[in-house]
């Protein structure tokens, strides 16, 4: 048989993909394309405290769930009662797995004091017990939690070596896709070194504490026969799980939307090119304190979400109470559209994890939600180097936009006019900045909005006063006096000038007005009277013509009368 | 002087291995040097019985289980160090630790 692969590709029958076993962890499958090398051990080695048992558990939990395998997890530090407990805030119910033959938990103890060695021995026993374990329930995955508990409880680390050794070729003989956990150890990835057994796929879990906020990470150190992801990703553990933030999603080939949606704002709306943001596009909305950007955002929320678009809220300042209220005060009422279900507010406080694991938080709430629209207030919120908050951020920027979410961040800015560092890398990432500025003139302070950016669309270049008022944020054209822009009350001044001018001018339109209006009827009384004069003349000129005719007639008769009296014939 | 206890013990082997069959050996050796007469001893082979390991915490092989008297102790290895083995029975002083 010839198949087109090998026909295209020659060599490429040689050795057959590497078969891989989802972990069932959100993110791990995506950057290890696919999950763990299929029947080969992995190693994951990591210090006290940083999940190594909950990654075996989720794996073994997912694997029966999701793909229906069997799997055993051999506990030696844990009791079976102390981890169904453990994990039972994870959603994982242990008891009711084992009772459906699913998994076996099989807690191996090993006492120093009760144990005393008497000579050569092997671990045959420990061989036996996992094997028949495995043959119960038909297991395809195991977890061995720690191996290295066995360097603790028994004497002759020789031996133990050797006997670890053939205890992972006889995973792989099992054909089992096992996890094997291990301490992490001083100068070498484990406290025993056990690493240079597993050759297959090394999987390092870390715990690290940054300014007092502590952020799990996971790399995968090795992975023979595949690609992996090589940086080192952050991952949460929460009462849904364990999850791992991929980066896999970041880049720059996603597609672009050409529909525009609303900001939510008319007057805002207007001054872009194309009425409204891109969908998809990342909004910067920056501006000092008081200035209104939770409430520009709130606008844009209330718009998506009159559309029937759902809307996530990450509120980082305030609770989703205060946000809600406040915006009431406005008139910009978001309880509507959170009991319709279609606006969800996440809020924590910035310094409860560190802003990678927010993001893994962030990236997995998108994940579940799949909103159209959110929004991230603020995103100054995040404290810690300026790369890493970037890096956060171009994350989540690329997140949004790999699936079409409009993002609206804002940014609490320093009162000056200088742009921040901070500012300025995080401005490079998105496609609509907004400032909101507070314009200090005449003893009071007036809010400004200008668009410093908007990709891809002409966009109005003046500085635009606003309101918020009781009915939401109102723009105001602004008048642009001989020392800039004026606002506030100087508008207001300049407004009464314009309209005194205008009343004025109105005035002298009147006047002349009534002064052609007077001239009018002089003229036509003027036309009158010509027109009675000639009228007089016409009629004194006919009289004389009747006058004439009487006058010829009455010389006719006298004529004749006078001949008569001559006698003339 | 009270009457000396009574000593339930299990050997837990792997098939006929040179070490299993040693342990058996120096095992046996051990009881009837010590035990005389008071000692039950049930020689189980893990690769029949595979579900004893989990019952009794085996992990390494071979390994003598002490179940009576109390406390419960395990003595792994072959047993080749006579030693070792009647200080785990409580037969003997613990001999001191080595480094």
């Amino acid at each position: 048989m010839t198949d087109q692969v090998s026909a295209q590709n020659p060599g490429a029958h040689k050795a057959p993909p590497l078969r891989k076993t989802p972990t069932g962890i959100a993110g791990l499958d995506a950057l290890t394309f696919g999950g763990l090398p299929e029947g080969r051990p992995t190693l994951m080695c990591g210090a006290a405290g940083c999940g190594k048992t909950l990654f075996g558990i989720t794996f073994l939990v997912k694997g029966s769930e999701d793909h229906g395998d069997p799997g055993v997890f051999m506990s030696f530090e844990e009791r079976q009662d102390e981890l169904t407990t453990n994990v039972a805030s994870l959603g994982f119910d242990l008891d009711d797995l084992i009772a459906r033959k699913k998994l076996v938990v099989d807690y191996v103890r090993l006492e120093r004091g009760e144990i005393e060695q008497a000579g050569d021995y092997d671990l045959e026993g420990l061989f036996v017990r996992l094997g028949h374990a495995i043959d119960t329930i038909g297991a395809k995955r195991v977890v061995l939690d720690t191996v290295e508990a066995l360097f603790a409880g028994l004497e002759d680390s020789a031996t133990l070596r050797s006997e670890l050794r053939r205890l992972f070729a006889f995973l792989k003989a099992k054909g089992v896709t096992a996890i094997v956990t291990a301490e992490r150890g001083e100068g070498q990835l484990t406290r025993y070194g056990i690493e240079e057994y597993v050759s297959d796929c090394v999987i390092l879990l870390d715990n690290r504490v940054i300014d007092q906020v502590t952020t799990r990470r996971l790399r995968v150190i090795k992975y023979r026969g595949s690609s992996h992801g090589t940086n080192e990703y952050p991952f949460l553990i929460d009462e849904q799980g364990v999850t791992v933030l991929p980066i896999t999603s970041a880049g720059l080939a996603h597609e672009v939307s050409s529909e525009v949606i609303s900001a939510g704002v008319a007057g805002l709306d207007a001054m872009l090119g194309r009425h409204g943001y891109y969908r998809g596009s990342s909004v910067l909305v920056s501006g000092s304190a008081g200035t209104g950007k939770s409430t520009l955002a709130a606008s844009f929320v209330d718009a998506a979400c009159a559309r029937g678009e759902r809307s996530l809220y990450f509120a980082f300042e305030e609770s989703a109470a205060q946000v809600i209220r406040n915006m009431g005060s406005v008139g910009i009422d978001l309880q509507r559209h959170r009991d319709a279900g279609l606006l969800v507010f996440e809020a924590a406080r910035p310094s409860l994890y560190g802003f990678e694991m927010h993001l893994a938080r962030m990236h997995r709430d998108i994940e579940t939600y799949n909103p159209s629209v959110i929004v991230v207030d603020p995103i100054s919120a995040f404290r810690g180097p300026a790369v890493e908050v970037n890096a956060t951020l171009l994350r989540l920027a690329d997140i949004c936009k790999s699936r079409g979410i409009t993002a609206l961040f804002t940014s609490l800015s320093s009162t000056g006019d200088a742009m921040t560092d901070g500012e300025r890398d995080v401005s490079s990432l998105m496609d609509i900045w907004i400032a909101l500025t507070d314009l200090e003139a005449n003893g009071e302070r007036n809010r400004v909005l200008s668009l410093l950016k908007a990709r891809g669309m002409s966009h109005s270049k003046q500085l635009r006063e606003y309101r918020l008022t009781d009915h939401g944020i109102e723009m105001v054209p602004v008048y642009v006096g001989p020392d800039g822009v004026l606002t506030g009350t100087a508008r207001v001044a300049q407004e009464a000038r314009e309209r005194e001018a205008e009343q004025s001018r109105q005035d002298r339109i009147t006047a002349r007005r009534r002064v052609l209006e007077r001239r009018r009827v002089a003229v036509e009384r003027q036309i009158a009277e010509l027109q009675a004069e000639l009228e007089s003349e016409e009629a004194e000129v006919t009289r004389m013509g009747e006058q004439d005719e009487v006058d010829a007639t009455n010389r006719h008769a006298d004529r004749s009368l006078m001949s008569t009296l001559r006698g003339d014939l | 002087m009270t009457s000396l206890p009574h000593y339930q013990l299990r050997l837990f082997i792997t098939g006929s291995t040179p070490r299993s069959t040693r342990a058996i050996e120096n095992l046996r050796k051990i009881c009837e040097e010590n035990l005389d007469g008071r000692y039950e001893l049930e020689v189980i082979d893990v690769y029949e019985r595979p579900e004893t390991t989990r019952d009794l915490q085996i992990v390494a092989t071979p390994t003598l289980v002490k179940v009576l008297p109390e406390p419960l102790r395990r003595i792994i290895g072959d047993l080749s160090d006579e030693l070792k083995v009647l200080a785990g029975l409580d037969l003997a002083p613990r001999p001191p630790e080595r480094g």
